[in-house]
């Protein structure tokens, strides 16, 4: 399903990993008809495709029956990127840091690191039921993570 | 969309030459069935050439470190040969780079392990 409304192209989608390509990639394009450098469209579709495969993996667990819901806004002076899942929350302040010694070697834990490295403003908001992720990143800024 | 690998044996090393993206459900899992046939097989000397690789996200660079850690637990040794920039800039971020034996050599990276 879509809706538009002004620059704001919203999708609402199964818990699938075709799902959460399809959002990359519509990251990828928002960034690229935004003007930004390859760098930073990496960035951005890999920090979005990051909380894509958070809300499907850890957040609607591949669910059938919950939905992603991803929305994309150019602002003139942001690139506003919106992910929503119907899981059961994400507490950010219980993430573990991917980067103490201690979790070093750990298999899994970086993507909220990640994305926080990648964009400029990343929110977390409790739905009850789910998380909203919102990713921001304001253009003509310097590149994040380089 | 995913990742292609194919095998070589080079004095006793075993190099897996992968291409493509390392995701989710995709690269991932392949690169994971991989090293553990190659444990089965008793090849514990193993070079992942990434050169062709032009994608990873989180969830392949926790394969990475899965493989790195499951082959030093059985006694063997994985290094990473030929990393794009990409990949390059995503281990220095996550910290991971000075974990890993990075090499840009293929000769060199080969002459690197031990002979058991």
């Amino acid at each position: 399903m879509t809706g538009q409304q002004a620059s704001r192209i919203t999708y609402t989608l199964d818990s699938s990993l075709d799902s959460v390509n399809k959002v990359e990639q519509t990251a990828e394009q928002m960034a690229r008809k935004a003007g930004v450098d390859e760098d930073e469209i990496f960035r951005i579709s890999m920090a979005v495709r990051e909380a894509a495969v958070n809300a499907v993996l850890h957040g609607n667990a591949y669910d059938p029956e919950k939905r992603m819901t991803a929305s994309f806004e150019n602002t003139g002076s942001s690139l506003v990127i919106r992910i929503t899942d119907e899981g059961k929350g994400l507490d950010p302040s219980t993430l573990p840091d991917p980067l103490a010694p201690e979790n070093l070697l750990r298999g899994s834990g970086r993507g909220i690191f990640l994305i926080r490295s990648f964009m400029d403003e990343v929110h977390f908001r409790q739905l009850h039921p789910g998380t909203e992720l919102t990713l921001i990143k304001h253009l003509g800024s310097a590149p994040a993570g380089a | 969309m995913s990742m292609k690998i194919s095998t070589r044996q080079v004095d006793g090393v075993t190099i897996l030459d992968l291409g493509g993206r390392i995701t989710l459900g995709e690269g991932s899992v392949q690169l994971r069935d991989s090293v553990r046939d190659l444990l089965g097989k008793g090849q514990k000397k193993i070079l992942l050439n990434l050169g062709e690789v032009n994608y990873i996200d989180s969830s392949g660079i926790g394969e990475l470190v899965s493989a790195y850690t499951t082959v030093r637990n059985q006694g063997g040794e994985l290094k990473l040969l030929n990393l794009t920039r990409k990949v390059h800039d995503l281990l220095q971020i996550t910290k991971l780079y000075t974990v890993f034996d990075v090499k840009d050599d293929e000769a060199s990276a080969i002459a690197s392990y031990g002979h058991a």
